[in-house]
């Protein structure tokens, strides 16, 4: 009854535009549908989709070394990789590595780059230990001078500027932040301690150092920073603040707590700081250049370098390259993952399909009897199954024996058929076969008989009315079926682990490796993102060619 | 065999019977024969054995006993795609994942037939069923009766010269479906075809066929034109089930002059045409059209035999009156009148008496208990 000549949009009787009637009208049935879903949406969500986000989080997270050596790093950001680091690089690793060292988080970092340089895992975890002596040397020579700087209270005293000193908040609060970010956690509270302004701006890398020794103390030990001795740390900056002239001078006239310790310190000769020696002392490794490489290439915070890593690649400084042969392992695995993927959903349609063909076109109480025959594996335990094919299989095996028996083989010369590909696809297509039989049985059971019978009473004979007229149809159970046998397959992990040996792995076993044994979680899930972009893209295709509406799964 | 290019049996089954389990029999000693060009109907209630008759000549079923000739020829081992035999399907059959054309083409690609021969062939079909515009659509794209169309043209795109079509208009509404019939009938005499159709419609197997077969219990009851089935039915089966029918028991006084006496059950004479009553004393089912009954007393010959009857209901329908009466304890006895102007309505309630011609009314077997 709607005039055609109204322009606007439709109106209800009520003069609100249909569309939002509608919509309201719709809305309870929409609310109560979602509520119908809610539960298992927020279950998928909370373990399923939060999980993998934050696994394929993992692929390109690599904080971990600018979190550590934050200052190194930034000293790092204009060395040209030529040679080996200056000084100055290597006093702010020694500020860094001591209070990584303290936390006990160098040999993560360690082990992190690791994965990329193999032998400097051992190299952090030496020279970690290493910190305390370097210090000490400073310590000792300025306790020396003035046995006022073993007391805790006078570094209290003299780094809080003294009472009423106006205080630099931002260094404390830096420092406390840093060391959330080295520990991978939040402190709550005020700090107890806060540098003063003043001395701040004439002892700058003593005041640093205390303010992490404060902070640290504090919210890590639990400790009160009154009582305890600085660190080693503090020691060698304040040597390093004195080794400049203008601060000796600054000193000279500074007044407020601990001015003359600090005069009496100033006048005297500290030993020689020279940080990069005592590194290569540490361990000579520090001179080889292709480690200060490996840290320079993985100090930002995200990194292609597990991706690199994942098809066979590496950073190097003169860019992206290929790795050399004997370690390349990923592109095969991945071509062998595929291969034995798309082996196994070919060998389950050309068993399947005359299985299938049998069960739609037999009456249906039979049909219901063999099915059971097809579900049979299901009630099974999918271990229970691979155990068995290694008991078929083996070279001591049933069929082996049978072969041998029946003199078709040698009993020397009895075949090989597990513990490799062969294994795993005989394995797999027996596990993944019902998955292809059940879609196309129901795809089958949707085409009439009529349609071969209008075929054959047209003049074509039985097999051009199959190919011509039944096979078409039966194509999207086929689809159906291949997509989700190949999609568990290059997904299988505990089959080819049992029967695969070392030719017959998949991807997913060199990232249950990387997850379980290797802790190189980033590779993982790099390795893991690489198969999850591979089956969308296989998806992807798969809709562009066939068409995902003529997939049907019953 | 030897009576090859017998134009009056082109399609012959003789002493043809099936059996599915070995134990029953579902067409019991089936013996019929086709001359070419008929297009003869197998109408019956579903599970009388017609629609296994045409499986068993298209091929698709095998005859337990008995021969199948086509032209003379004994076609019993010959496949079905090598019968030549063109059919139209219930659910039409059409192949989804083709379109028109390419469905109409099939059965010409399977012949080796040359592409530019194919489309001309495929293209004449389509406009023969006035489907010319539609050979690039697939089959889902079209309505029912479209549908219906393009399965009759790819039935005869082969020229096939038997065509058997197994209730193709069963699928369609009422209007189209009488359109169709029409259109089919048509078809078949213009191209000369001959064609087995089967059906469970009667009204279709009397509007389209030259003759009908009545199927019934796995045997033919009675094959005739439409007219003669529909006025001299041979048994009560058929009496029964073409047609509406009115039936009274009773059993046979006397036959003389071909008119048998009938007395019903509860006493009354009527006359009646003998047709498979033998002797006085037989029990038997009387039948007369609801048309043919008349109850103007003028219109009746004067010694005819007449029924007292009680208006029970007067239903108009339109072109015509349909009441219904208790006559000789039966409370559906029904006639059926003309509307015309001088026509009188009955009132329920009303006694009247009604008669008939003898010839119309048809004292046939009692039906077996």
């Amino acid at each position: 009854m709607s005039d055609s000549t109204h322009t606007g949009p439709m109106l209800a009787a009520d003069g609100t535009p249909l569309k939002r009637s509608l919509r309201r009208a719709l809305r309870a049935q929409k609310m109560r549908a979602l509520a119908l879903i809610a539960p298992l949406l927020i279950f998928v969500l909370l373990t399923f989709i939060a999980p993998i986000v934050d696994m394929l989080f993992r692929s390109v997270e690599n904080q971990i070394v600018g979190n550590t050596l934050p200052m190194t790093v930034e000293e790092l950001r204009d060395w040209e990789a030529t040679e080996v680091p200056d000084e100055q690089v290597f006093r702010a690793l020694f500020f860094d590595l001591f209070l990584a060292a303290e936390a006990k988080e160098h040999t993560k970092l360690g082990s992190r780059l690791n994965y990329e340089k193999s032998g400097i895992s051992s190299l952090f975890r030496t020279s970690g230990r290493d910190m305390g002596d370097i210090g000490e040397v400073f310590q000792d020579a300025l306790e020396e001078i003035d046995p006022a700087f073993e007391e805790a209270s006078t570094w209290v005293e003299m780094m809080s500027g003294g009472a009423g000193a106006e205080p630099n908040a931002r260094l404390m609060s830096n420092q406390i932040a840093r060391l959330e970010a080295l520990e991978a956690t939040t402190f709550s509270g005020d700090a107890e301690f806060l540098p003063g302004a003043a001395i701040s701006d004439i002892l700058p890398n003593t005041a640093r150092a205390y303010a992490a020794f404060a902070a640290f103390t504090q919210f890590v030990d639990g400790k009160s920073v009154t009582k305890e001795e600085p660190w080693e740390a503090v020691y060698a900056a304040l040597a390093l603040d004195l080794e400049d002239p203008a601060t000796k001078t600054a000193v000279a006239s500074y007044a407020g707590p601990g001015a003359d310790n600090l005069r009496a310190a100033a006048a005297a000769t500290l030993p020689p700081i020279a940080m990069r020696d005592a590194f290569f002392e540490s361990n000579k490794d520090w001179a080889n250049v292709t480690f200060w490489e490996t840290i320079k290439t993985y100090s930002p915070p995200y990194t292609t370098g597990y991706f690199l890593n994942a098809v066979d690649m590496e950073k190097t400084p003169q860019g992206i390259a290929l790795r050399s042969e004997d370690e390349r392992i990923y592109g095969i695995l991945f071509q062998r993952t595929m291969f034995m993927s798309l082996m196994i959903t070919f060998s389950c349609v050309a068993l399947g399909y005359p299985v299938a063909w049998i069960l739609a076109n037999l009456p249906t109480r039979t049909a219901n009897l063999l099915m059971i025959l097809v579900l049979l594996p299901f009630w099974t335990s999918l271990l229970v199954r691979t155990s068995a094919w290694k008991v078929m299989l083996q070279q001591q095996g049933v069929i082996n024996d049978v072969l041998v028996w029946l003199g078709l083989v040698a009993d020397e010369s009895r075949l090989v058929m597990i513990n490799n590909q062969f294994g795993t696809i005989v394995a797999m297509t027996h596990i993944l076969l019902p998955f292809m039989i059940l879609p196309m049985y129901s795809v089958m059971q949707t085409i009439p008989p009529s349609y071969l019978r209008a075929a054959k009473s047209l003049g074509a004979n039985n097999w051009t009315a199959f190919w011509r007229v039944y096979f078409p149809q039966s194509v999207p159970g086929i689809g159906a079926g291949s997509i989700l046998v190949f999609i568990l397959a290059i997904g299988y992990y505990i089959t080819p682990e049992i029967v695969g040996g070392t030719t017959g792995t998949f991807i997913s076993n060199r990232i249950a490796y990387h997850i379980s044994s290797s802790l190189n979680w980033g590779l993982a899930a790099a390795l893991g993102t690489i198969l999850l972009a591979v089956v969308l893209i296989l998806y992807w295709a798969y809709d562009k060619i066939v068409g995902i509406d003529n997939v049907k799964l019953g | 065999m030897a009576d090859t290019g017998n134009n009056d049996a082109f399609v012959a089954f003789e002493r043809v019977q099936k059996s599915y389990d070995g134990e029953t029999l579902v067409v019991k000693d089936l013996n019929l024969t086709m001359p070419k060009g008929e297009f003869l109907t197998m109408l019956g209630p579903s599970g009388s054995g017609k629609t296994t008759c045409l499986m068993m000549l298209a091929g698709f079923e095998t005859a337990t006993h008995g021969e199948i000739k086509l032209d003379g020829v004994s076609i019993n081992n010959i496949p079905p795609h090598k019968r030549g035999i063109g059919m139209v399907f219930q659910n039409y059959a059409l192949f989804p994942h083709m379109t028109i054309a390419e469905n109409l083409s099939f059965p010409l690609e399977v012949r080796k037939i040359g592409k530019s021969d194919r489309e001309t062939k495929v293209k004449r079909a389509l406009e023969m069923v006035e489907m010319g515009a539609f050979g690039g659509r697939r089959p889902s794209q079209l309505s029912g009766g479209q549908q219906q169309r393009v399965a009759l043209a790819r039935a005869l795109v082969f020229e096939p010269e038997l065509v058997l079509m197994d209730e193709p208009l069963g699928a369609l509404d009422k209007q189209l479906r009488e359109k169709m019939q029409f259109e089919i009938t048509h078809l078949a005499h213009n191209l000369g075809i001959t064609v087995v159709y089967v059906t469970h419609d009667q009204t279709e197997a009397l509007t389209m066929s030259d003759r009908v077969a009545v199927f019934n219990d796995g045997r033919i009851q009675q094959i005739a034109p439409p007219d003669e089935l529909y006025e001299s039915p041979k048994n009560s089966f058929v009496a029964q089930f073409i047609g509406e029918n009115n039936t009274l028991e009773g059993r046979v006084k006397e036959i003389k002059n071909g008119i048998a006496v009938v007395q019903l059950d509860n006493g009354d004479l009527i006359d009646a045409k003998p047709v498979n009553v033998e002797k006085p004393g037989d029990r038997t089912l009387v039948s007369i059209r609801p048309e043919r009954v008349e109850f103007n007393r003028d219109r009746l010959k004067p010694d005819a035999h007449t029924l007292k009857a009680e208006v029970l209901e007067f239903i108009y329908m339109g072109d015509i009156f349909r009441t219904r009466l208790r006559v000789a304890g039966s409370d559906d006895f029904i006639i059926k009148t003309r509307n015309a102007p001088d026509q009188r309505r009955l009132q329920p309630g009303e006694q009247i008496e009604i008669g008939w011609l003898p010839e119309d009314c048809r004292a046939l077997d009692a039906p077996q208990v």
